[in-house]
Order: C-alpha cells, then structure tokens, then sequence
C-alpha cells in the first residue's frame, strides 16, 4: 500500500478545502449583510410613517396615532436628558473608580474587590435594576418631590436618570480605566521624578493625556444610556408630553417602542415606531463609530 | 530657591485627600449593587420554595404560583439562540484571527462594533420585523433570533481575540506536515482556543440570559409550560418585568423569586466563565 494520496481523494480534500474557506468568508461577510439588512428593513418599514409625517416627525410634540399625528419630539427630549442627566451623574463616578484601577490600584485587594464590584453591576439585567429602583428609587424621589412642592410620583426623567447612571457606570469606567493604561510611563515617571506628588501626576499628565480618551468613553456610555430600555421604561412613567422639570414623567425612544409596539393597531403606527427604531439604530451607531474611532487612534500613538 | 515647608505639606494634603476622595467616591458605586444584591436575596428567598420550581403561574391571589413556564422557556430560548449564532459567529471569529488585516476583515469587525452597540429594542424590532410578521403570530424562534444577533458579535470578538493567540508555529506545523487547511483549523487551531472560545459563548450567553427588551414582542410570554419553537414562550426577564409592574403584592413577591433565580444563573454562569478562562488559559 502506497501512502501517496490518490487523485480520488486529493479531490475531495479539494472539494472540503473550498468549502471551508467558502464557509469562513462568508459567515465573516454575514454581520455586514446582517447590519445592512437591519438598517434597509427598518429603513423600509419606516417609510409609510415618513411620507405621513415627514420632518414633523422630529419637531411635532403631539404623539396622536388616532389622527395619524406622528411627532416624536417628546421622546427625542425625554431620550436626550435623561442620558445627559445619567453622564453628568455618573461622571465622577466612572473617573474615580477608572482612576481608582488605573493609577492608585492596579493590583492587589482593593482592585480585586473593585473589579469584582464593577463587573457584577454589568453583570445584573436591566429588567432587575429597573425593578431595584422601583422599591428604592421612587419612595426617595417621591418623598424627595413632595419636600420641593411637586406632584409625587416618584417615577420620572430624575429616577430614569440615576437608574441609567448606575447602569452607566461599569461600561464607562472600563472604557476611562483602559485608556488611563494607555498614559506612557516615561510620562507619568518624569512627572514624579520632578517631584510631583500623585494628585499633581494625575491633575498634569494623566488626566490631559487621556482627556480626548474619557470623552470617548462618554460618547459609547451615551450610546448605551440612549438605547437602554427595560429599566427606563420601567421608572420613567411612561407619559407622551413634553417634560416641565426634571421630575415629570416622560417616554424615551427605547420606551415608546416597548410600551406601544403591541398596541400599535394600524400600519402607520407600527411604521412610526420603527421609524422611531431606525433614528435610534442610527444614533447609537454614529456614536458607538465616533467613539471606537477615536480610542483606536489614541491606542496608536 | 528656597524650600517651603507649608507649601510641601499643602501639597501632600491634597494628594492625600484626593486619593481618600477618590476610594469614597468609588465606593458609593457599590452601594446601590449591594442594595440590590440584598433586596435579592432577603425577599427572593422567601419566595422560593418546591413550588415554586415546579408549578405554572397561579391567578392572582391563589396560592402555590410557580415559574416553571418561564424557567423552561428562558432556557429553550438561550439553546436555540446558540445554535444559532455560534456556528456562525465562531467561523467568522476564525476568518478575521486569520486575514488580519484585510480590507474585509476590517469591514467585518467595523460592522461586528456597530452590532454591538444596537439597542436590544431595536432588535426586538428587527426580529418582529423578520421573523413574526411573516408568520403571523409571536414565536419562540422569533425571540431567539433576536438573542442570536445579540450574541453574535460577542463571540466574534472573543474567537478572534483567541485565535489570534494561538501561535503561528502550531499551525506552520500542522501544515508542513500535509494536513489540508481547513483540517488544521478544526482540528488543530480552534481546539487549541476552546478554553477562549468557550468562555465567551458563556460570556454572550450570560449577556442574553437577562435581557427582556428583545422578547417583549418576539417571544411574547405565556403562562403555559410550551415547548413549541413556533409557539409564543414564557422567559424569567418578562415576567420580573410583568409581575413588578403589577399592582398585587404575591406576584411582586414572586418578582423577587424570579429575579433571584435569574441572577443567581447569571452569576454562575459568570463564574463558570472566569473559572474557565482561568483553568485553561492558553500556555505555549
């Protein structure tokens, strides 16, 4: 018996290689036809509601399926403040603990705890913290309203808000703690070795070299908050009105489609929300490119 | 120039303080988790009990209410899930630790980061969009396709992360020896990465577990034990979301039961993860 192949068999080798290769590149150009195929199918399922509303869509405020009145304002506001609302909560948050695990504990007890700490307040769903917040959050809030003179309901843009700043928190400072990493040693240790103490390494060198870096972080952190949803839908309060103050009650884009999705009784309304779908996809996309782009062009320097 | 004495002693103070306010600051963070954490455990328990496990939801006020339904479901939706993205998502982890830095590769990882960053609800739209409409009714299937395209890149990056670890010599090897191509990468180099690769399926798997805004109108919930793909399906995410936002007070005490259940699952699978990761680290 010879161990040379036989043409027979080379064949077949042949036939399994193609194949192989032919599987590979193509499950690899799958999440290119899949991303695409999401941005045309909202794309189309939106446009019925585009042709009945076209710009009003984004400066309308009455919401009013029943006349066909799609005005997405109210949810575009209620989106908008409450992630800038949980980006300014949980900014000092996010750089101590990034600082925290970056520069004063990089290994050793503390960090381990903090890691640990971190990694379970991404770890928990947020079904389960919008649950949280209803049975700590708005007793607090409310009692807090009542205390200030307005309606007590307990639910609304400031309890959405601390509720996505908690669930802000672990994604930002991974993001902040990387890029604190990426500071150079020679600077930091020519810092020092003029004698600066750490507060002053951080406030001079750290802080100015990762800067453009946090503010990366942000841009992804917001990325999340505005698409984030169970827990939002959860405490907002669900109303289609314009906000007053920072306790009203309103609707974010994430929440109407939740709310209203299997209610949605005509075409046109089930188009609007997919179009409400598709601004969202298309948000959250820039930001999430914005802010990759600009942490891979630090990590080169 | 001269030393100044209070100016040094200013300064230390600060930097003192900045790193006490520092470890304060971060420690409130931890605050609302244990808060949650102990909520969890206080109320959950107290909801669990036999039945619990092995009963169907009870109407509201009769006793002896379970979550089987849901338990079942939420794993029914997870398995077809992966047997859905993982294939996929594995071979084209390998396809990108391969071509580095083709033109394609960096397309592919470019889309795999957009993936990623899409809110769960437009998923659920998509899958809505995709999956019931064409059939008309809501469906199990329709649901795990969702959670598929959450996995999805997440595997992606973790294959490709651990591939690329694999050295190159491994490979020459196998290939210098005759072993055709697509041999060498089945049999030599994705084994090689199980550990990783297996870590983050859990890892995606533990992302999926908990998410409720994908299934809200894609596997719709059912309060009958189903185990139909082509049926509506209860999950435990949906239904913490139903009973905490009912008014009554024994299906918000089960709410606690099934949030127990659920994170308890997560976290383990977490740990199993990092056990993982750690017990078979790639060494070479």
């Amino acid at each position: 018996m010879s161990q040379t192949t036989t043409a027979r068999q080379a064949k077949g080798i042949k036939f399994k290689e193609g194949l192989f290769k032919w599987t590979m590149s193509n499950s690899a150009l799958f999440s290119i036809l899949l991303l695409s195929a999401i941005f045309v199918t909202l794309f189309i399922g939106s446009l019925p509601a585009i042709k009945v509303s076209t710009y009003h869509f984004l400066t309308g405020t009455t919401w009013d399926p029943m006349t066909n009145r799609y005005g997405a304002l109210p949810f575009l506001t209620g989106t908008v403040i409450t992630s800038f609302l949980a980006l300014v909560i949980s900014f000092p948050f996010a750089l101590a603990l990034a600082l925290l695990l970056g520069e004063f504990y990089r290994k050793g007890v503390i960090a381990d705890i903090f890691k640990n700490v971190i990694e379970l307040m991404a770890g928990v769903p947020s079904v389960i913290y919008g649950f949280g917040a209803l049975y700590f959050l708005t007793p607090a809030i409310a009692r807090l309203e009542g205390g200030l003179g307005y309606p007590t309901f307990g639910v609304g843009i400031l309890s959405a808000s601390i509720v996505l700043a908690i669930m802000v928190i672990p994604y930002w400072t991974s993001i902040a703690r990387e890029v604190i990493s990426l500071t150079p040693n020679d600077i930091r240790e020519a810092a020092y070795s003029l004698g600066a103490t750490r507060f002053e390494v951080i406030r001079y060198t750290i802080l100015p070299y990762t800067r453009t870096g946090i503010i990366a972080g942000m841009l992804l952190a917001m990325g999340r908050a505005l698409g984030e949803t169970m827990a939002v839908t959860m405490v907002i309060g669900n109303t289609n009105a314009l906000p007053k103050n920072i306790f009203s009650t309103s609707q974010t884009m994430a929440s109407v489609i939740a709310n209203e999705f299997t209610e949605a009784t005509t075409d046109t309304y089930l188009s609007a929300l997919i179009e409400v779908g598709l601004l969202l996809f298309i948000v959250s996309a820039i930001l999430n490119v914005l802010g990759k782009q600009i942490i891979k062009r630090l990590g080169k320097i | 120039m001269r030393y100044n004495g209070n100016k040094t002693k200013g300064r230390i103070l600060t930097d003192y303080f900045f790193k006490w306010l520092t470890l304060a600051i971060s420690s409130i963070c931890a605050v609302p988790l244990i808060l949650i954490l102990y909520f969890i455990v206080s109320k959950g328990i107290s909801a669990i009990n036999w039945q619990f496990f092995v009963n169907i939801p009870a109407p509201v006020g009769e006793k002896g209410g379970g979550v089987l339904n849901d338990i079942i479901g939420t794993v029914m939706l997870v398995i077809m899930a992966s047997a859905i993205a993982i294939p996929i998502a594995v071979i084209a982890g390998v396809y990108l630790a391969e071509n580095k830095n083709s033109p394609t590769a960096n397309l592919v990882r470019f889309c795999a980061e957009i993936l990623q960053g899409v809110p769960s609800i437009v998923i659920g739209v998509i899958a809505y969009i995709w999956v019931v409409k064409p059939f008309h009714h809501f469906s199990a299937i329709s649901g795990s396709v969702a959670l598929a395209i959450m996995m999805l890149p997440v595997i992606i990056r973790t294959t490709e992360e651990t591939i690329k670890m694999v050295p190159n010599h491994i490979k020459e090897g196998s290939l210098a020896l005759g072993v055709p191509y697509y041999k060498t990468m089945l049999r030599i180099i994705i084994p090689c990465g199980y550990s990783g690769i297996i870590s983050g399926i859990i890892i995606s798997v533990a992302r999926i577990a908990g998410e409720t805004a994908p299934l809200l109108f894609t596997s719709f919930g059912n309060p009958y034990i189903s185990y139909n793909p082509v049926k509506p399906i209860g999950s435990l995410p949906q239904t913490i979301f139903l009973y905490a936002m009912s008014p009554y007070a024994d299906w918000i005490q089960q709410a606690w039961g099934a949030s127990f259940i659920l994170l308890s699952c997560i976290l383990i699978i977490s740990l199993v993860s990092k056990f993982l990761t750690r017990r078979w680290k790639i060494q070479f």
